[in-house]
């Protein structure tokens, strides 16, 4: 998969060596972080990077879409890495390890079943943290153009003429 | 004098707002003559302006400046500094809206007559009727170029219309058909056919639906008796000692404040605005705000009950495709109590991209019962629900004295409590909503909640007794002669139909009388 995020010229190739170098951690480097099979990398700015995998994480339990890859999670989110949105999200995020060790998992990361990262967030579902990550994902992630054709969706139709030629009553099995 | 006009020209009718009533009634009185400043909060946008992107569009069009909520209705909850979705720009909502053009019916002008007394409702009837307003009704079709009024045929049936008109004939319902609509379905007219691209509620780029923007605000311009001035934000409207007004003081484009004299004001901000520009006039002389002697300014805030049925099949629909709003069942607008309520309803098809069926399906759902909902959006049909609410007194639009907006100016509070009324409604109609759907197999059902207002009506409501509202049967203040309504906001009761053929046959009939009223030198 490409990734319109990776910076500085990495190279999967490089990535992949450095996440082997790394082990199997989430953390590759100083500041750069990566899923486990290097699907995506960002090199972070403000937010510890343990911190934004666990969000992009949480984006994915919020709204979970088999289809969808991390990157487009990751797209999601960046925008909380920034000197002024970093201290509520690492706040934030604190208080959902919290939680995850509540019930007894090491981190909310470490969780491994959905089910029960899906009942820690539930536990939080009314805070501002929640509610503020949720309310950005309704337009960080449904209004990225490269997700629209996994739904079907066609988005703009007037530069091909409208449907009137293209199937706007094409249906067939009524 | 031919426009533009002077500042200090007392001689010009100025009216706020350029949507289905102000740029209907600028158009109209240019045509017969009459001086006409029109003030426009927004920017001026045309068909090749308008974009296929939905919150790309929302950012162009919305009128998105501050207001604030309260009440039960889930608005407030879900969207509570956005309690409208309508536009800010020249041609106004009508940019926007999907076209539908129905009547009322005839029962509907004497809602109290008709209904009787409900309890926690203000009902009242209209001073005018269905015989009166039929003339007016034959105008507004024929401007706006109506189906299946006339002889102009309906609009082809798309994929959305086909599911749900299969559903609804297994039902039994009778009147099913691709609606009347200010949509061209013929090359015969003025405008482009439909080319079904979908994107009516972003603004039609080909021009094939009726827009103020592009067809009555031009025309009204081309008389030489029009001066439209855009990013035109009207403050406070001004009156002299003998109560009548005398003009209008607005920031122009550049936030400088102005002042514009004026022989006549006519008021069509829609149904927040209006209310509160009278309120934010108040003056030593009116100090509960302009035309406001009844107390009613503000007050029966009517959006019409809605709701929308949306559900999925196991094959595609694709119900993006082609003309937003494509069909009606019409067989429940009838007014018949043994259903548990007053007033009747129309189901009318719709569909949202995928960014707005993630914002609005289920606003504030998360999980996935919601995402597997979006994951079957290709195979997705969807319907709107639009009935008629209750007036009552108490939803109403007030000042927010707390929040100001960027001119500094009180923001409307906008409150709102369903009636018993419109909750059972509202539960009959995503009855018979999932009914259709679950006749033609429907795997999934979701009776999704209202989404921000785009009907907002009754806040300067028309009476016979000056007492029970703030106009008379032309639009014109109880209290003041020269100060004129000429929005949705004039609406006494809302019957079940999409407001905007009304707005527009109403303000035909008010250029009718305001230019006869100069004329005879009675204002």
């Amino acid at each position: 998969m490409t990734n319109s995020n990776s910076p500085r010229g990495l190279t999967r190739r490089q990535l992949l060596s450095r996440s082997a170098a790394a082990g199997a951690g989430f953390v590759v480097g100083v500041g750069f972080v990566a899923a486990p099979n290097a699907a995506w990398a960002k090199e972070m700015v403000a937010l510890k990077p343990e911190t934004f995998a666990t969000l992009v994480q949480m984006a994915r339990d919020i709204y979970p879409h088999d289809r969808i890859a991390d990157e487009n999670y990751v797209i999601a989110v960046k925008g909380y890495d920034t000197t002024e949105a970093a201290p509520a999200i690492e706040a934030g995020i604190a208080s959902l390890d919290a939680a995850a060790r509540g019930q007894g998992f090491a981190s909310y990361i470490d969780t491994g079943w959905e089910r029960d990262r899906v009942d820690i967030l539930r536990g939080m579902e009314d805070s501002a943290f929640f509610q503020q990550i949720r309310g950005g994902l309704v337009t960080g992630l449904y209004n990225q153009k490269a997700v629209w054709p996994i739904f079907g969706y066609e988005g703009a139709s007037y530069e091909q003429g409208g449907y009137i030629d293209r199937g706007f009553n094409d249906i067939n099995w009524l | 004098m031919a426009a533009p006009f002077d500042l200090n020209d007392d001689g010009v009718v100025v009216i706020i707002g350029t949507g289905a009533g102000g740029g209907v009634l600028a158009n109209e009185l240019a045509q017969k003559g009459v001086s006409v400043v029109a003030l426009e909060a927004g920017g001026r946008y045309l068909p090749d302006d308008y974009v296929n992107d939905e919150w790309e569009s929302f950012g162009q069009l919305a009128w998105v400046d501050p207001r604030t909520t309260s009440g039960d209705w889930r608005v407030a909850k879900d969207f509570s500094g956005l309690p409208a979705w309508i536009v800010k720009a020249v041609g106004g909502t009508t940019t926007h809206w999907a076209g539908a053009s129905l009547r009322f019916q005839d029962h509907e002008w004497k809602a109290k007559t008709t209904y009787g007394d409900v309890q926690g409702a203000n009902l009242l009837d209209w001073p005018i009727d269905a015989a009166e307003m039929a003339p007016w009704y034959d105008k507004a079709e024929e401007k706006l170029g109506v189906t299946r009024t006339g002889d102009r045929p309906g609009l082809p049936g798309n994929n959305n219309y086909l599911v749900f008109e299969k559903g609804a004939k297994a039902l039994g319902y009778k009147e099913v058909h691709t609606g009347r609509m200010a949509i061209m379905s013929s090359d015969d007219g003025e405008r482009i056919k439909c080319q079904q691209t979908g994107f009516c509620f972003q603004g039609c780029k080909w021009g094939a639906k009726w827009s103020a923007a592009y067809t009555d605000i031009p025309a009204g311009e081309a008389t030489g008796n029009l001066e439209v001035r855009e990013n035109a934000h009207v403050a406070r409207i001004l009156h002299n000692e003998e109560g009548k007004v005398t003009g209008v003081e607005y920031f122009d484009k550049d936030g400088n404040l102005q002042m514009q004299k004026a022989r006549i004001v006519c008021v069509a901000g829609n149904s927040f605005e209006s209310p509160r520009l009278l309120l934010n006039s108040a003056s030593s002389m009116f100090p509960d705000g302009l035309a406001n002697s009844s107390g009613q300014v503000g007050r029966n805030y009517m959006r019409h009950m809605t709701g929308s049925v949306y559900a999925t099949f196991d094959k595609p629909v694709r119900m993006w495709r082609g003309t937003t709003m494509a069909g009606i069942i019409q067989d429940e607008a009838k007014h018949d109590p043994s259903r548990g309520f007053v007033g009747g309803y129309e189901l009318e098809t719709l569909s949202l991209g995928i960014p707005f069926m993630a914002a609005f399906l289920d606003p504030g759902a998360w999980g996935r019962e919601f995402t597997s909902a979006l994951d079957a959006y290709e195979n997705m049909a969807g319907m709107w629900i639009v009935g008629e609410d209750m007036p009552q007194e108490t939803n109403r639009v007030t000042l927010n004295h707390d929040v100001k907006d960027q001119w500094g100016l009180p923001v409307a509070n906008v409150h709102f409590d369903d009636h018993p009324n419109d909750i059972a409604m509202r539960n009959h109609a995503y009855k018979q909503g999932i009914a259709v759907y679950e006749a033609v197999g429907a795997t999934r059902v979701f009776p999704t909640p209202p989404y921000p207002s785009t009907h907002n009506l009754g806040t300067n409501r028309m009476s016979e007794n000056p007492r029970d509202g703030v106009v008379n049967r032309w639009g014109q203040t109880h209290d003041i002669a020269n100060l004129f309504i000429s929005d949705g906001s004039q609406f006494t009761t809302g019957a079940a139909e999409n407001p905007t053929l009304t707005i527009v046959a109403l303000a035909i009939r008010q250029a009718d009388h305001i230019a006869r009223e100069m004329s005879a030198g009675n204002i």
